[in-house]
């Protein structure tokens, strides 16, 4: 059973077409890429599944509720959890509080036991504590606990927002570029870490990524967008042999006849 | 460095002095003049760390803080001058004050409304619209003295009642900064959108913000109308009332209740020490001001907290080795410890 499907998806910012008619449907635990040119409308499908715009047009069902018009918070504490292509961190706060703040919605206290300082409170707190730092050991961040997210070498920093969102009980996780800005040792070490969390917390995966390599080492079914429109789908093999795609990334000149616009 | 050390003197330390701010003035050994001043830095302080939630915590920027504080004024003035009889004033002095207090945190609630929507230099404008409706209101009923103002007030703010209130309130804020919902308002100040993406709902958080420092104003609304003993809309005016509170707020540091005391504290003994220099302290002290922002934008104690107001489930726990699991576990990470630091 899909647990993320997605039909009929189009969203226009004014008069400019973003995204148009995209389908997708997420199997449990499958890995899945979106890939395209720059200004393909990749990210536009993320904000859209997220609830930070409502689309024009089209369904978007998450374990048969509807996600359009939800809010963000919403979205996110049911499991849909997205990371940014630029490293949108809460950079003046510790990365452990960076962390901690994740645990908002899962936190089982209200105002009056945070002023009044009830047990409850305090088994929470220990609790919130002890699962962010188990989340910051396993991307390796627990000697930064202290620090500044913002002093963080770049590397670091990403691996905080994966432990953030990871924090936020995602079911999907929808990565945003996640390679953005890496030296391809670094790429290499970053799928394998995305491999071993998806197979850790069980996640459902959708990737982002506008480096062919990434996507074609790990994704299981790839689509391919182009101004929006997506022009191809299928598994990474028949990806790369798509005259279309390689029309869309090498302009027109190798190949004649897709119909890539 | 065990944190539980100074925890439990504070608060033995605190409640000694309740004693204190009865004794000295029951025997008269503080002068009427330092009791006034001590009051005056007292409600300072209570309006300033709660502007401080708003415009430090949360980072927007709340311009109209003395209308929830002359919500609170009117509204125990009211209370003790025209519902209760004055024998009983004393003793209903606190529940008056708490009256105060959720009448300006119902207002607080229509401000966080349209916090949902605009943010920064907009929300400003609402609020300090917002002051300017409160006040031409009040000029406008007549029955609560329209301009004239409310006369015949009992003093009923004493030293003690002061220093509770300045304690419950620091209390108070202090443990929602230090909570789950502090954690959300401090993310919606750094990143709102990203806040929403990783589950705070921000519109709650907004309305905690608001309910709460809005709270604590009508409080300090309540105990200021009962130490002047005579209120008018314009002690609420944004000019020089709200002004005040800002200023005392960046020029003790901004996302700090330490800040909020000291900033509080200075800001009202500096205008009580400058007094002989008369009209030449509204140069002075605004100089100062300036002078403050060019050399330390941040004010004195700008996002930095007192060791002993952050509380001991802050402490960050001592990294566990090179993680339990990522040491063996997490691949893609053995190489990325070598970047020079010593593993913990």
């Amino acid at each position: 059973m899909a647990t993320l499907q997605i039909e009929g998806l189009t969203h226009y910012f004014g008069g400019l077409r973003a995204v148009y008619d995209f389908n997708l449907e997420l199997q449990l635990g499958e890995l899945v890429g979106v890939i395209g040119p720059n200004g393909a409308g990749k990210t536009t499908i993320f904000n859209l599944v997220t609830g930070v715009y409502v689309p024009t047009e089209g369904k978007i069902v998450f374990d048969g509720v509807s996600l359009r018009g939800m809010p963000s918070h919403r979205i996110t504490s049911l499991g849909v959890v997205r990371t940014f292509q630029t490293i949108h961190l809460f950079r003046d706060l510790t990365v452990l509080d960076n962390v901690r703040i994740a645990h908002y919605s899962q936190c089982g206290y209200g105002v009056t036991g945070g002023v009044m300082r009830t047990p409850k409170f305090r088994s929470e707190e220990r609790r919130i504590v002890d699962q962010s730092m188990s989340l910051l050991g396993i991307m390796n961040l627990s000697r930064y606990a202290g620090s500044q997210a913002k002093a963080l070498p770049y590397g670091e920093q990403r691996r905080l927002e994966i432990a953030r969102a990871l924090a936020c009980r995602p079911k999907i996780l929808l990565l945003d570029e996640p390679a953005a800005g890496m030296n391809p040792g670094e790429v290499v070490r970053l799928m394998e870490l995305i491999q071993w969390i998806r197979q850790e917390f069980s996640l459902t995966i959708l990737l982002i990524e506008h480096q062919m390599r990434v996507v074609m080492g790990i994704c299981e079914r790839i689509k391919v967008l182009d101004f929006g429109e997506t022009i191809a789908h299928g598994s990474p093999a028949d990806i790369q042999r798509d005259p279309r795609v390689l029309q869309a990334y090498l302009g027109g000149s190798l190949q004649k006849g897709g119909d890539g616009r | 460095m065990p944190e539980r050390s100074p925890k439990l003197p504070l608060s033995w330390i605190l409640v000694a002095m309740l004693p204190l701010t009865i004794i000295l003035p029951a025997f008269n050994l503080v002068n009427s003049y330092l009791q006034q001043v001590f009051m005056y830095v007292g409600i300072n302080i209570i309006l300033t760390a709660s502007l401080n939630l708003i415009n430090g915590y949360m980072g927007e920027f709340s311009v109209g803080h003395a209308a929830f504080m002359a919500i609170g004024a009117y509204v125990s003035a009211i209370l003790t001058v025209w519902v209760f009889p004055k024998a009983y004033g004393p003793f209903v002095f606190p529940l008056v004050l708490v009256a105060g207090g959720i009448a300006a945190a119902l207002a607080g609630l229509l401000v966080a409304v349209p916090s949902f929507r605009t943010r920064g230099d907009y929300l400003a404008i609402v609020t300090l619209a917002f002051n300017m409706i409160v006040k031409s209101a009040l000029e406008n009923i007549d029955a609560v003295g329209g301009p004239r103002g409310l006369l015949g007030i009992e003093k009923l703010t004493s030293m003690a009642w002061v220093y509770v209130w300045v304690v419950i309130s620091i209390y108070c804020i202090r443990n929602v900064v230090y909570s789950n919902y502090g954690r959300g308002v401090l993310s919606i100040r750094e990143d709102e959108i990203a806040a929403e993406l990783v589950t705070v709902d921000t519109r709650q958080c907004k309305v905690v913000a608001f309910v709460i420092a809005a709270f604590f104003a009508g409080v300090a609304g309540g105990l200021f109308a009962h130490l002047l003993q005579f209120i008018n809309p314009r002690s609420f005016a944004l000019f020089p009332k709200s002004t005040e509170i800002l200023a005392m707020v960046y020029l003790g540091g901004v996302g700090s209740i330490g800040g909020s005391i000291l900033g509080a504290t200075i800001f009202t003994v500096m205008l009580e020490v400058l007094r002989p220099l008369g009209v030449w302290r509204w140069v002075a002290i605004p100089l100062a001001l300036v002078l403050l922002m060019i050399f330390r934008p941040t004010g004195i104690m700008g996002l930095r907290e007192w060791r002993f107001l952050v509380p001991e489930t802050e402490a960050i726990p001592e990294a566990s080795g090179p993680a339990q699991r990522g040491a063996g576990g997490t691949p893609g990470l053995k190489e990325a410890d070598s970047h020079g630091n010593p593993a913990d």
